[in-house]
């Protein structure tokens, strides 16, 4: 299904096609830094796809160049069949774009902050004003339209946002980190309103963010690490790729982690890893298997915890280490200390 | 729908949030207003005795008139300077990411950016006008006439430079260290504060190469007004060279607004 090369790539840029974003092989450095590091992946048409990463693994570099305002050094990037490079403005003419930081003006109202991003795609006199309707009546913020935005909430306020995005009809929506800064429960809204664009209106929407439990509501989720795809699939997929449930182990201050996870591989055969201070071991019968470790390694285990695969144990899983994030969301919290990346 | 490279809608939701914005802002209608005036009365008070204009074509009176041409295009360069600064933070994180991401012309933002920020330029100078009697100055039907294209000339001119220096910046404070030593300087040396001496002494080079220096010239001449069948001496090339300058300060802004389009 993916396009071996460029040439083939172009052949599919006809509106049949079934994908909305076609990335191939993106390369972008900064310096030193490789941001991108040959990123692929495919997002079809109609559905809700999350880029998972912690911050400074490359999904904004490959959501700025989705959106156009940045060139990747090489590979290319297909969004509703337009290239970003060389249809650049085909591309903008189809696309939605959430950002991170609110891309609203407070000073306006709602309404007049729809009226001016309309007007930024040619839309004026009474096909806008209908289609304000419709996207404000899509997002519930019919009553709002009146209200200064600096007033408004931030889950209003990124409502908002998404309204303007809809004035377009896009046919797809970028979104970066569209929870950051609001609470629990205007992120859960957020969340029904955009199940609610792809239910009812076929949108998609590719959706960067640092947060597991937002990305495990995902259509599909692609976990992105150090500028690579680590991981692609359904959130069940992932999870269920790990054999059974994980156990965590604390480990009291005379032992050592990597000497307990030594011993136990050593004396069980299972392969036991150290994540951050943490002895971590994936197995089938996890209950069994942990009332056995309590019992055999009774004076180096000073906690001990079993879980059902998350997804934030499938990015530990690929890469070694834990999805240790700085900018640290309430409910997000990793289980054990946190480090710089 | 077929939305590629919009201009004219897009320039007019740009000058329209402009006019909006400011006009909701008391407090930037007071900045760009009270500062100058408070330096128009002070300065011109305090030099009004020592004053002496060498090469005055005509007898223009006290300082305070003399300074009253200057204190317009002051007024004008602070209202540029505010509407211009907001691009900076606007661009990275506020409503301008919208318009890097929409169709556009990329004379689409220039465009309602420099009529924005001439308008409220305008609107703002013509307001100081009433006081222009204050200083000595007539003002009637014929000044007004001669004034206008010169005040939306040197308007246009003036947010043509503020968006040249705010466009590639990052930051705001960036913006105060150009100000101060590339604007204001660019704004005393015009004439405005002081007659720039003729002849071929290096002052005279600074005010004949300086841009600003004919928008000064035309507004001091729109107040001298003429008769009606001649133009006041200076006025047709101080308007000339400021418009010149006006449409290359807004050729480069294009130029730079596309060039970006293709950067990181």
């Amino acid at each position: 299904m993916i396009a071996s090369s460029d040439e083939s790539l172009n052949l599919m840029s006809d509106h049949g096609s079934s994908q909305a974003i076609i990335v191939r092989d993106l390369v972008k450095s900064f310096g030193d830094r490789r941001a991108l590091d040959g990123i692929t992946l495919e997002v079809r048409r109609g559905e809700l796809f999350c880029l998972l990463g912690p911050n400074g693994g490359g999904k904004s570099t490959l959501f700025r160049i989705l959106a156009t305002l940045s060139l990747a050094d090489s590979g290319s990037a297909q969004v509703a069949g337009h290239n970003v490079v060389s249809d650049a403005a085909g591309v903008r003419a189809r696309l939605g774009v959430v950002f991170q930081s609110p891309s609203l003006d407070g000073k306006l109202t709602v309404l007049e902050n729809l009226r001016c991003g309309g007007a930024l795609y040619g839309l004026n006199g009474s096909e806008l004003e209908s289609r304000i309707i419709e996207a404000t009546k899509a997002l519930d913020l019919s009553d709002r339209l009146n209200d200064f935005v600096e007033t408004l909430s931030g889950g209003l306020q990124r409502r908002t946002e998404i309204a303007k995005c809809l004035l377009i009809r896009p046919e797809v929506l970028l979104l970066d980190e569209p929870s950051t800064g609001l609470d629990p429960g205007a992120r859960l809204d957020l969340w029904a309103a955009l199940e609610n664009l792809r239910n009812q209106h076929g949108v998609t929407a590719l959706c960067t963010t640092h947060l597991m439990e937002e990305a495990a509501r995902a259509d599909r989720v692609g976990i992105v690490s150090e500028g690579k795809l680590v991981a692609l699939g359904t959130p069940d997929e992932l999870t269920s790729a790990i054999g059974g449930d994980v156990i965590s182990l604390g480990v009291t201050a005379g032992t050592g982690a990597d000497h307990l996870a030594r011993e136990i591989t050593a004396k069980t055969g299972i392969l036991a890893t150290v994540v951050e201070g943490e002895v971590r071991i994936e197995h089938a019968e996890a209950y069994a298997f942990a009332a056995r470790l309590a019992g055999d390694f009774p004076g180096g285990i000073s906690s001990l915890r079993i879980a059902r695969p998350t997804l934030e144990d499938v990015f530990i899983a690929r890469t070694g280490r834990l999805f240790a994030d700085q900018d640290l969301e309430p409910g997000t919290t990793p289980p054990a200390k946190k480090k710089k990346h | 729908m077929k939305p590629t490279r919009l201009l004219w809608t897009p320039a007019i939701a740009f000058w329209w949030r402009d006019v909006i914005r400011f006009l909701r802002q008391r407090n930037r209608i007071i900045g760009a207003l009270a500062t100058p005036l408070v330096f128009w009365l002070l300065v011109g008070s305090g030099f009004g005795p020592s004053f002496r204009n060498p090469g005055a074509p005509l007898d223009t009176g006290s300082y305070l008139a003399y300074f009253f041409p200057g204190t317009l295009v002051l007024i004008m360069l602070f209202t540029a300077i505010f509407s211009t600064i907001s691009v900076i933070e606007d661009r990275r994180e506020g409503f301008l990411q919208g318009a890097l991401v929409a169709p556009l012309s990329p004379a689409a933002i220039p465009l309602g950016k420099f009529l924005g920020g001439t308008t409220l330029a305008v609107l703002q100078a013509g307001l100081f006008c009433v006081l222009a009697p204050l200083a000595g100055l007539p003002i009637g039907w014929h000044q007004a006439l001669l004034l206008l294209p010169a005040l939306v000339c040197v308007g246009f001119a003036m947010t043509g430079l503020g968006f040249l220096v705010a466009w590639p910046m990052d930051s705001t404070q960036g913006f105060h260290a150009i100000m101060n030593i590339f604007l204001m300087p660019l704004w005393m040396m015009s004439g405005a504060l002081f007659p720039m001496p003729a002849g071929t002494g290096w002052l005279y080079w600074v005010g004949a190469l300086n841009p600003v220096s004919y928008g000064v010239t035309a507004i001091r001449a729109a107040f001298i007004g003429g008769n009606s069948s001649a133009l006041p001496a200076g006025y047709l090339t101080g308007l000339a060279v400021t418009a010149l300058f006006a449409t290359l300060m807004f050729i480069i802004s294009v130029w730079l607004v596309a060039r970006r389009s293709r950067r990181n």
